[in-house]
């Protein structure tokens, strides 16, 4: 009870410890999700208006992605930006640049499988209609996402909420350090076990409270999508 | 009349099904209409002429280049002198508006606003402008397909059985569009369909087809009053076996 007063006190007075940190965690989380929906979508799009022979393939290794344990990525990232490793030379290890990587590998599977999901219920013959009309393949595509619009941003949603609450990735290539690569989860972890319980509640709060605003968004959006295909 | 395509040797080969064109002429202001059972090859030599598919063997003279099937691919302003009506409509989840302007938008054409309301106006569309094709019937989704293929001035209009499954009302709407556009702007339209009754309202030429060749083609009136070929007589009297 005194931790979750505290908390409270601490984001009605704005404390600048805690709002640097959700601050920092919504750019990081921000940038990731930009880049990850520049890859994932075009890249969903081409899988659900294609047919060619290593689809399959793709598709699988596509779906292995939206389930990879994030933390396992996290360590793929940390040896790549390792010293050692091949991109040690960038020195992104450490740093936000690193926690954008790492994010962004583990939100563009989410978001290019269900975009995918969601172009390939666009129906064909539209598809077929609008070639007809003299649409470039790429206009074309374009009308397929806006088509399939609701689902599209269904998945940044999705890819969004997979990596807001992310901690064990982030936390191997970030480090959690103070103004500089702390976020939302880390601090979290780091609060609890100092026994800072207030500020860990208050965190907890707004993690809860981001990601709760993103469900809700996503489940709006799904019902709009049901009712336009019941209209 | 203006030659508008010709074909020579054309052939395209399905798994047991061989679509053979030994010759045929297209011409400017005519409607051209093609009959025939299904599985008669009309529907691919629809997809033959508006470069949908790419035949096995053969040529097609279209805008004053020849086609062969090594070569079977016309540049996109040629593409965007023909358009397709498929018996289906296929609608964009917008307003009838913003899918009658789609070929505009997408040739960043200017969007002649009268114009526009005039073919609307045509097709019995002025009430519905705004609202969204989701709630249209299927008769008022066919009209905005066709409002939508002619209102960027196609010189090829391709008709894929358009009035199959329509109310008499719908379907009158939609041939007394085409013959009106054909008079004013000279397109080459041809239209498939299954109706003998309608190839003989609205087509300037009438062909039938099966089982992958033209069996006849010739003008409205000998076609119909003095057919050469048996088949011709056959499947006119309805008692074509297939």
């Amino acid at each position: 009870m005194e931790g979750l007063a505290e908390s409270l006190m601490l984001l009605l007075t704005l404390d600048p410890y805690v709002y640097d940190i959700i601050g920092l965690s919504l750019r990081v989380t921000g940038f990731a999700l930009l880049f990850s929906t520049l890859i994932g979508v075009p890249l969903g799009t081409f899988l659900g208006l294609t047919n060619f022979r290593g689809k399959p393939l793709i598709t699988a290794l596509l779906y292995t992605g939206m389930g990879f344990p994030p933390v396992v990525i996290g360590l793929f990232v940390f040896i790549m930006f390792s010293a050692a490793g091949p991109l040690g030379h960038l020195g992104w290890l450490f740093s936000v640049r690193a926690i954008i990587t790492a994010q962004t590998i583990i939100a563009f599977p989410l978001i290019a499988g269900f975009t995918m999901a969601a172009v390939m219920s666009v129906d064909k013959n539209l598809m077929k209609q609008l070639i007809a009309l003299g649409a470039t393949r790429l206009q074309a595509s374009w009308a397929a996402i806006k088509e399939a619009r609701i689902g599209v941003l269904v998945s940044i949603i999705a890819g969004f909420g997979g990596i807001i609450s992310e901690v064990g990735a982030v936390m191997l290539v970030g480090g959690n350090i103070e103004g500089k690569t702390r976020v939302l989860t880390t601090a979290i972890v780091l609060e609890t076990r100092q026994g800072n319980f207030g500020v860990a509640v208050a965190f907890g709060i707004i993690l809860l409270a981001i990601t709760f605003i993103a469900n809700l968004t996503m489940i709006t959006l799904q019902k709009k999508h049901l009712f336009e295909q019941n209209e | 009349m203006e030659k508008s395509f010709e074909i020579k040797g054309l052939k395209k080969k399905y798994p047991g099904f061989e679509l053979i064109i030994d010759s045929l002429s297209l011409y400017r202001g005519e409607i051209f209409c093609i009959l025939g059972p299904s599985g008669a090859g009309k529907t691919t030599l629809l997809r033959l002429l508006n470069f949908l598919e790419k035949p096995d063997e053969g040529e097609v003279f279209f805008d004053k280049h020849k086609f062969t099937s090594q070569d079977y691919w016309p540049s996109l302003e040629q593409m965007r002198q023909i358009t397709t009506v498929f018996q289906r409509p296929a609608l964009l989840k917008d307003t009838v508006w913003g899918n009658i302007i789609y070929p505009l938008k997408i040739r960043k054409q200017k969007i002649d606003k009268d114009y526009i309301l005039s073919i609307a106006e045509e097709l019995g569309l002025s009430s519905l402008i705004k609202q969204r094709s989701s709630t249209l019937s299927g008769g008022e989704a066919q009209r905005v397909a066709l409002a939508r293929a002619l209102v960027f001035h196609p010189k090829v209009l391709l008709l894929d059985e358009p009035t199959a499954n329509l109310d008499p009302n719908n379907i009158k709407i939609i041939e007394h569009m085409v013959a009106k556009y054909t008079e004013e702007e000279k397109p080459t339209v041809v239209w498939i369909t299954h109706n003998h009754f309608q190839a003989k309202r609205v087509g300037h030429r009438i062909c039938l087809m099966d089982q992958g060749f033209i069996i006849e083609a010739s003008d409205n009136k000998t076609f119909f009053n003095n057919p050469t070929q048996h088949k011709t007589k056959e499947f006119l009297s309805g008692e074509m076996f297939f």
